[in-house]
């Protein structure tokens, strides 16, 4: 037994002894290994190691947290959650019904990243770093790389005890290429749950972005206004995240009734076409699982269909607040967070549309490629493009610098016009919410085609 | 530690423990009301070794298997970079004073008056509004010694509160916002409440701006979302010897309006960003970085600056727990002489910005950025007339503080990293719907 299924045995003991509406546990040990370059040399490699744990107490609708990785004295960290929820309750707990789990969940990686040696990974980064700098005229390069592999044990006053593992892989690609005192980047970055073999043999794709990086040093920025705008899988993606994902995070909803108004399912959020989804229970994707951070199962879950809002993502206790079901998306980037509401794999279902078609009949519009991030308040979002090109009279023109977009989730939607029929996920980067970032996700859509978006430029 | 340095050292040349220690508390309301209390224990051990010439590293929570430690730095240090610098030797660090033990004595119940203090004004101002509000304490030690005999410890103590609103009506949301850090407990919640009162006033009606070219005011707060990231990518010291900083060899040169000072500096009593030494043990100093618009400095750790043939400006910062890497302390930006009002009056047609969202998403490196006014105002002959919205507001930092016509004189700390005065700025593209 390690150190964590010790202590988790203890802890299911101690727990019993305490008095809560609810009592929770999650017992987390990790590894994790990176490698960075910077320019043509390793800047960096390295490996760590942690065990770390947090109790959760509720009462009376006030919640205690405590985490610690100094494992001395548990029933005292137990006792301190339940005296700090003591302290915050002020009216009755609700938390939403769900059975209690014994699970110990297989592991369904061949290969953990982390116990691949530091040899092979750092060959393939040697290689990837040498298709950059076989372009002339780059300034520098960055390459990050970083894997983890962890083991979890969440526990509850319900009865439940589950033993997870996950696993991570990230990288990220970004070439410099400068012109006196122009200074011009292209990037990509990719994932995956824990897959090593997914980042291979992406020599060509690294290729590319190289090029891209010298022509942007030369390419012009767009007209800033109202654009229809194209959008790729990729980008698309990150759309549906920023633009609509993150309002249908229930906590955000829950103790808010002009929201609750506004977020009232059956309204219409766009074209009969559209359908997003959020689904933790599709396996393989970064933000795949069988169980979420309150031991509730994953679930598929239709945030909009046929343009129609008809469900949310929720925790226990906004499931219970709004009386809905729960929908198993509680997460916590680290044992030393408490859960909260967050998305998993969130993606636009594939229409019917080819590529052709979405740009047929567009005489001036914008085609958005790529990732470079994304934000929201809500109602309004941002997303950038690492990659964008000109349409004009059907056909994609000159390129372009990287373009931010902005948009109202309240009419941008309405306005996505057309819905391709190729549907990719993105496993790049990651996802933030306070201070809980990067928390492991995948987006996706086919190609989209939004009129009337508002392009920053010039 | 001494044990982990003594193992490290029987197979490495050089070794360096950097050991971190926490406690922190924090109680939190959601919509007006209170609803977490949490505390979090936490330690992390780091090691650094140079085997063979080069750098490994490794770390870990636990104090217990300092051998796992040892052979994780050992296995990374076969590929690690060739080492350019030694570990400080032991060396006299400035007194800063960073650790106030009053913070102790302040109880979760004078924490939870804190926030309802911040949250009472603010729901009268506006009773619909629906607030969240954090008030947090923590200490932190920090202990470094490495195998040249250098040592250096300190505590911090720091005090946090915060207070965000929103307001929405229909689809139409508004978000204000405003919080404070100090190293001492901070007793008063006004100044904090009166900030959003005052967004909250501006904000009562609604304005649109004309597309094209405008003249905008930077808020503090504006000059944090808007400004700075590409100013702290530029001055890294690393990033200038890539010869990615657009600013990179033009050191000695005027860049930047001559109005505009900039410095780094963690040696201000009682600031969250200020240490007596950085996560290398390089003592603390405070470095210029723009005089008169002029590039005077670039940040430095030892790595870098022994590549770059300079000294450690004291700015190696261990951001994720990784290895050390230059990043500023606090950038400080000097206050001017005009006064807000003086600036607004001035203004025909142009835009008052708090919160540029999204602005950092762009060419960081190059200087664009590009975002949607969150929180920002119209100014229609030399007033402020209401809020902005659906509105984009894009720029390159190089060509923003190139001209600048005035710098205020009322300078504030935002997010414990920046002190920064109003920046009045003659033109932007501003793009709306």
């Amino acid at each position: 037994m390690t150190q964590i299924e010790v202590i988790g045995r203890q802890l299911a003991e101690v727990i019993k002894s305490y008095s809560a509406d609810y009592i929770e546990a999650r017992l987390e040990q990790s590894r994790t290994s990176h490698i960075t370059y910077r320019g043509r040399e390793l800047e960096s490699i390295g490996k760590t190691s942690a065990v770390g744990g947090n109790i959760r107490a509720l009462v009376r609708s006030g919640w205690g947290f405590v985490s610690f990785n100094d494992f001395d004295d548990l029933p005292g960290r137990v006792e301190l959650a339940v005296n700090q929820a003591q302290f915050a309750g002020n009216r009755a707990s609700q938390l939403a019904q769900v059975e209690p789990v014994v699970d110990i969940v297989p592991w369904d990686i061949d290969r953990s990243p982390v116990t691949i040696p530091l040899a092979e990974k750092k060959r393939l980064l040697d290689e990837y770093n040498g298709v950059i700098w076989r372009t002339p005229k780059l300034q520098t390069s960055i390459i990050g790389y970083g894997d983890s592999h962890k083991k979890v044990i969440f526990l509850n006053s319900s009865g439940s005890y589950i033993e997870q593992e996950r696993a991570d892989v990230t990288l990220r690609l970004t070439a410099v290429a400068t012109e006196g005192s122009e200074v011009q980047q292209a990037g990509f970055s990719l994932g995956s749950k824990g897959d090593f073999s997914q980042i291979q043999g992406l020599h060509h794709q690294v290729e590319q972005m190289s090029q891209r990086a010298m022509e942007l040093i030369s390419a012009p920025q767009v007209k800033g206004g109202e654009y229809t705008v194209v959008l790729d899988p990729v980008l698309a993606g990150v759309f549906v995240h920023e633009a609509f994902g993150h309002l249908s995070e229930s906590d955000f909803v829950y103790e808010n009734d002009r929201l609750r108004q506004i977020m009232t399912l059956g309204r219409k959020f766009g074209s009969t076409e559209l359908n997003i989804v959020d689904s933790a229970a599709v396996p393989g994707l970064r933000g795949s699982y069988k169980y979420d951070d309150e031991g509730v199962p994953a679930t598929k879950t239709y945030l909009i269909r046929e343009g129609k809002l008809v469900g949310r993502l929720h925790s226990r206790e906004t499931a219970a607040k709004m009386k809905e079901k729960p929908t198993g998306n509680a997460r916590a980037v680290s044992y030393r967070y408490p859960p909260i509401v967050r998305m998993t794999n969130t993606y636009i279902e594939p229409g019917s549309a080819s590529f052709d078609d979405i740009i047929g009949d567009i005489k001036e519009g914008v085609y958005a490629k790529n990732w470079y991030g994304g934000t929201t308040s809500m109602e309004m979002f941002t997303f950038s493009a690492g990659e964008a090109y000109m349409i004009r009279n059907g056909k994609l023109a000159e390129m372009l610098r990287p373009v931010v977009l902005t948009g109202n989730v309240f009419t941008t939607l309405n306005n996505i016009d057309a819905i391709g029929n190729d549907l990719e996920m993105n496993q790049g980067g990651g996802c933030g919410k306070g201070e809980q970032v990067p928390l492991p996700v995948a987006n996706g859509s086919p190609h989209i085609r939004i009129r009337h978006c508002l392009v920053g430029g010039k | 530690m001494e044990d982990i340095l003594a193992q490290a050292k029987r197979v490495a040349e050089e070794a360096e423990v950097f050991a971190v220690t926490s406690e922190e508390t924090s109680v939190q309301f959601e919509a007006n009301r209170l609803k977490h209390i949490q505390s979090k224990q936490s330690t992390s051990i780091a090691l650094r070794i140079v085997r063979q010439g080069k750098i490994g590293y490794s770390a870990s929570t636990r104090l217990d298997d300092s051998q796992d430690l040892v052979n994780m730095a050992v296995e990374t240090a076969q590929f690690g970079m060739p080492a350019r610098f030694e570990f400080p030797s032991p060396a006299s660090y400035p007194e800063i004073e960073v650790l106030d033990p009053d913070i102790e004595s302040v109880s979760i119940d004078d924490m939870i008056k804190l926030g309802e203090e911040l949250i009472a004004p603010v729901t009268s101002h506006t009773p619909d509004i629906l607030c969240e509000a954090q008030v947090t304490k923590s200490l932190v030690s920090v202990h470094i010694i490495n195998s040249r005999g250098g040592q250096a410890n300190y505590r911090i103590t720091i005090f946090s509160l915060g207070v965000e609103g929103s307001l929405i009506r229909d689809t139409d949301m508004l978000f204000v916002g405003e919080s404070q850090s100090s190293c001492h407990p901070l007793p008063d919640s006004r100044v904090v409440a009166e900030v959003v009162l005052w967004q909250l006033e501006l904000a009562e009606n609604r304005a649109s701006v004309s597309s094209g070219s405008l003249p905008v005011i930077f808020t503090p707060n504006g000059v944090a979302s808007t400004l700075i990231s590409p100013l702290m990518t530029a001055f890294n010291g690393k990033l200038v010897l890539q010869g990615a900083s657009p600013i990179g060899n033009k050191l000695g040169q005027p860049v930047f309006d001559e109005k505009l000072w900039l410095w780094d500096d963690p040696t201000i009593a009682y600031r969250p960003g200020s240490r007596p030494c950085d996560d290398e043990g390089v003592p603390s100093r405070r470095t210029p970085l723009i005089e008169q618009g002029t590039i005077v400095n670039f940040l430095y750790d030892l790595q870098t600056a022994a590549l770059a043939r300079t000294q450690s400006t004291g700015n190696g910062s261990r951001n994720r727990g990784g290895l050390p890497t230059p990043s500023p302390s606090a950038f400080i930006v000097a206050p001017g002489s005009t006064t807000l009002d003086e600036m607004v009056r001035d203004m025909k047609e142009g835009l008052v910005i708090e919160h540029l969202m999204g602005a950092e998403q762009g060419n960081i490196l190059g200087g664009d950025f590009s975002g949607n006014v969150l929180l920002g105002y119209k100014v229609e002959n030399g007033k402020i007339v209401g809020r902005v919205k659906d509105t984009m507001v894009s720029g390159n930092v190089y060509q923003v503080l190139k001209q600048i016509i005035a710098i205020g004189n009322e300078p504030k700390w935002v997010g414990g990293f920046l002190s920064t005065p109003h920046l009045y700025c003659p033109s932007l593209s501003v793009a709306s719907k």
